[in-house]
């Protein structure tokens, strides 16, 4: 990065809050995805005014800038793709205001999403959406991503849950969308900006709204004997008209490998199962508990287990929601998918699965969000092994193309960022892809944030025939071994 | 890679390696961590800087570097490991299971082996590790003269003149140990008999600044022991356990430490081998670990490591008698993170304090570190205070009589935090307080 614009990024940050050498910047060329490349410069903001003065001075030097959170994220979306300039939001971290009475909180968007919860749950209220990464990601990123989570089912993900954002537009103007208020008067850019994967503007305060904590919570386990059995209940519970905060399915290999890290209390030998999470007032839970059983029951579940206090229930989300990591304890690398297909598809979509699992000789492992068919095939790799790291991409695009056959998505919550945007052409026609750039210029037209994100451009769209572009890990310049 | 002799153990003067093991981290450690990033928000140093160097995965990504030749060995890698407490919160953290305490005190030992400290540094650090700690000669001749210091009006004087201040040491003044009249060196070697029935052996560890700073804490120990119907044993020839070398990377050194103190301790006929340092118990319950490539010990090492407890875990395993008196006032409870996280005991200190009449508050963000993590505090002191400071805003964010802890590094720190806020808040081991509900009227 020229050494000039590091002294500016240094006069109006703070010189602590630039980093420039190979060293560290090494450090933010990886998120919780696959995808690497090492930034230009890192600068840490701390309030809105350092946000606009640096976009004022991106768009001068025309030096394309990415926003960062806690870089948990799956799609790429924090990863600088040229010599960029990463603009981190982490230091942004403070809750500037709970308001109880209107149920909103206002934060800063590097407030990481659990403390939200933790900090409101003495009032009595929670923030909604939960991501499995949720003692780690921020706020500001859910926005980018439009974070799903277990319990998005009933709820909704996190565009449900915003109000009102301030952001910064690419050439430093501060804008403010929205508000505390429930609905926004003129074109609803709130919820347009959440989930646009940082390709607009930069959030720097977001009002959402705070959920009151449900007055009874029912958390149900059944257990089956074939994958098929779990994945018509799943039909038949939403067909019996009740609507379960959460409902999860792990596979068997699933199973096997969460006991073996947390012992969670799912049994070994099932070959999938259920977890399901009812909540609302007391005498409605229990009686829907009681129908959701019986519907598990008539599926042929072999066993529906009800956890009895809070310990129990939160021993079965531990499962759930370590799902992720315990894979990490048997392969050294996976690579977690996420796609979306109609909840009636499940058994055809795993069987799919399978077959791709076989293929490829790579286990495949699933957890995923049943209740609104979003499947997490996570596929396992050695990434020492270069054969098995482009069998993984190859395996990854012929999960997602059979997504799309049965009339599904590409993604229901990582978003698309640098890691599945050579897939949009594949969703979209080149009209709707156009209607979106169009959409993207009237806010970041010169491709300053986030370039080459989401959104492929239409000339590059029409060269995308190929295989993804692989995962590449390049010797540093300056950093002698 | 592998040691293949069995070396004679026997405490050196200066300690130095019989068998050079060269560590670092394996990529089969390193490659548990899926970057996930999950442990971030748990990470003192993280939250504190914000910076991914800081952060548990970042600290693996640089190992990972630094092994594939893509880091240098140099001074920015040593600085982000040199920052980490060595508090494995991120392990707790963890849904891989990544042992980073085990990975991070490999890291250091390849620090310690590829990489030169500055002068002073280097000197220091020689000095300390390998002249003070482990020689006990040394170390009741250093504690003499701090003795001097602290209780010859001297430490007053010096304190009131500003000169501490003005050198930029106060904070490093007040986190010195008071040091005690009486060593507890004269105990070891003896047996205390259980009172009443008894109802179990143990070999106690004495432990090292403990013998001059702490003795009473062992006195009360073998005294809350002896009243629960134990024998207690303090081995003869025992040593420094090595837990001070093996976080600071000196796992050569630590590895001479653990095979001597395993061979006086298996020496004898015990049910538990007993301590009442958090630091000194995870340290000593890996000694498996360290020992791992050591066929001639790993065996006795694993017994070893089966029979040590913390001193709260082998109370509360067997049941306290009714004590001789209630404690009736409000205790609040902060978790040291080398029993919480490293030995995973939270419950146990926490049933004592109740078992002898204590009402337990519970502190908000109790098992957060509070900075001292063993040299910490001294070798990275602006850090560190800052970590207290963000540690007292919980400490006085609740109201109660007693702040009990179950390590006597948190114990100095947390004292050092009060002191600093003007606090008579009385800082307590579990122990102590056990000894209190236990002492005859």
């Amino acid at each position: 990065m020229d050494s000039s614009i590091l002294r500016q990024l240094k006069k109006i940050a703070g010189k602590d809050a630039v980093l420039d050498r190979p060293e560290e910047l090494m450090l933010y060329e990886y998120d919780a995805g696959v995808d690497k490349h090492r930034p230009g410069a890192v600068v840490f903001a701390q309030n809105t005014q350092q946000v606009s003065q640096i976009m004022r001075l991106a768009s001068e030097k025309k030096i394309p800038v990415v926003p960062r959170g806690a870089g948990t994220g799956l799609s790429g979306g924090a990863i600088a793709r040229r010599e960029a300039i990463v603009l981190s939001l982490a230091r942004m971290n403070k809750i500037l205001e709970i308001d109880v009475p209107n149920q909103r909180a206002v934060v800063e968007p590097g407030v990481v999403n659990l403390e939200l919860s933790n900090a409101t749950v003495k009032h009595g209220y929670y923030y909604a959406p939960d991501p499995s990464s949720q003692k780690a990601c921020t706020i500001g990123g859910n926005v980018a991503e439009n974070s799903g989570g277990p319990h998005t089912l009933a709820l909704g993900v996190t565009v449900n849950h915003v109000t009102g954002l301030e952001v910064v537009l690419p050439d430093g103007k501060v804008i403010e969308l929205g508000g505390k208020a429930q609905d926004s008067t003129g074109l609803d850019l709130t919820g347009f900006f959440v989930g646009s994967e940082g390709t607009m503007g930069v959030v720097t305060r977001i009002t959402v709204k705070l959920t009151k904590l449900p007055e009874h919570v029912a958390t149900l386990l059944a257990i089956y004997n074939t994958v098929e059995d779990a994945a018509n209940t799943v039909v038949a519970i939403t067909q019996s008209g009740v609507t379960p905060a959460a409902l999860e399915m792990l596979d068997g290999w699933m199973v096997r490998c969460v006991e073996a890290n947390v012992h969670a209390g799912y049994p070994e030998d099932a070959a999938a199962v259920l977890l399901i999470e009812l909540e609302g007032m007391r005498e409605v839970v229990e009686e829907q508990a009681k129908a959701v059983s019986e519907v598990c029951l008539q599926q042929k579940a072999r066993e529906v287990r009800h956890a009895k206090d809070e310990k129990q229930r939160q021993l079965l989300w531990l499962g759930r929601k370590t799902a992720f990591g315990s894979v990490g304890r048997v392969s050294p690398s996976y690579y977690t998918q996420d796609g979306v297909i109609p909840r009636t598809k499940v058994p055809y979509t795993l069987a799919e699965i399978e077959r791709i699992s076989k293929k490829y000789n790579l286990i495949i492992g699933n957890v995923f969000h049943a209740g609104d068919g979003n499947l997490h095939p996570l596929i396992l790799f050695d990434s020492r092994d270069p054969k098995q790291t482009e069998n993984s991409r190859k395996a990854a695009k012929e999960i997602m193309a059979c997504c799309l056959k049965f009339g599904g998505s590409i993604t229901g919550e990582h978003g698309v960022g640098l890691e599945k945007m050579g897939l949009m052409t594949a969703m979209f026609t080149e009209d709707d892809l156009e209607v979106m750039v169009r959409l993207r210029n009237a806010f970041n037209p010169e491709s300053i944030l986030n370039p080459q994100k989401m959104i492929p451009d239409l000339h590059f769209c029409r060269e995308i025939t190929g295989p993804l572009p692989k995962a590449r890990i390049e010797p540093v310049e300056g950093v002698q071994a | 890679m592998s040691e293949t002799t069995a070396p004679e153990p026997h405490v050196h003067d200066s300690l130095k390696p019989v068998v050079a093991v060269h560590d670092r981290p394996s990529w089969e450690l390193l490659s548990t961590c899926v970057h996930c990033g999950l442990c971030l928000n748990h990470c003192p140093t993280y939250k504190l800087l914000g910076n991914e160097m800081d952060s548990p995965r970042g600290r693996i990504y640089q190992m990972l570097q630094v092994n594939e030749g893509r880091m240098p060995l140099g001074d920015t890698f040593v600085t982000h490991i040199d920052r980490c407490l060595g508090c494995v919160a991120c392990e707790i953290a963890c849904p891989s299971g990544v042992k980073y305490g085990r990975i991070v005190e490999r890291a250091r030992a390849q620090i310690e082996q590829g990489y030169k400290r500055p002068f002073i540094q280097r000197t220091l650090r020689n000095f300390f590790y390998n002249r003070v700690i482990p020689n006990f000669d040394t170390l009741r001749f250093v504690a003499g003269t701090m003795r001097f210091y602290q209780r010859s009006g001297l430490q007053t004087l010096v304190r009131k003149s500003g000169l501490l201040k003005l050198m930029g040491v106060a904070d490093l003044d007040r986190l010195s140990p008071q040091i005690d009249r009486e060593f507890f060196f004269g105990e070891i070697g003896k047996v205390f008999p259980a009172v009443g029935e008894k109802r179990g052996t143990v070999a106690f560890v004495a432990g090292c600044i403990n013998n001059v700073a702490f003795s009473h804490l062992n006195r009360a120990t073998l005294n809350v022991l002896t009243q629960n119907g134990i024998e207690v044993h303090i081995p003869q020839g025992q040593g420094c356990c090595g837990a001070l070398h093996a976080h600071a990377g000196l796992r050569d050194e630590a590895r001479e430490l653990a095979r001597h103190n395993i061979n006086i301790f298996l020496g004898g006929s015990y049910d538990a081998f007993v301590t009442n340092a958090a630091g000194c118990g995870s340290n000593m319950k890996e000694y498996d670990d360290l020992l791992e490539n050591d066929p001639a010990y790993l065996s006795r090492a694993k017994e070893f490591t089966a029979k040590m407890k913390d001193v709260t875990e082998y109370l509360a395993g067997i049941g306290l008698r009714t004590p001789k008196r209630k404690i009736g006032q409000k205790v609040a409870y902060q978790d040291p993170c080398h029993l919480a996280n490293a030995q995973r005991i939270r419950t146990q200190p926490r049933e004592l304090l109740t078992a002898i009449g204590c009402e337990l508050v519970e502190l908000p963000h109790s098992d957060q570190c509070c900075g001292s993590a063993g040299v910490y505090n001294v070798a990275q002191n602006e850090l560190s205070m800052k970590i207290l400071e963000k540690k007292m805003e919980d400490v006085t964010s609740v109201s109660y009589d007693m702040l009990a802890t179950a390590n006597v590094g948190c114990m100095i720190q947390l004292r050092a935090g009060m002191e600093q806020h003007g606090l008579k808040t009385p800082v307590k081991h579990v122990i102590e307080l056990l000894d209190e509900a236990y002492a005859s009227s």
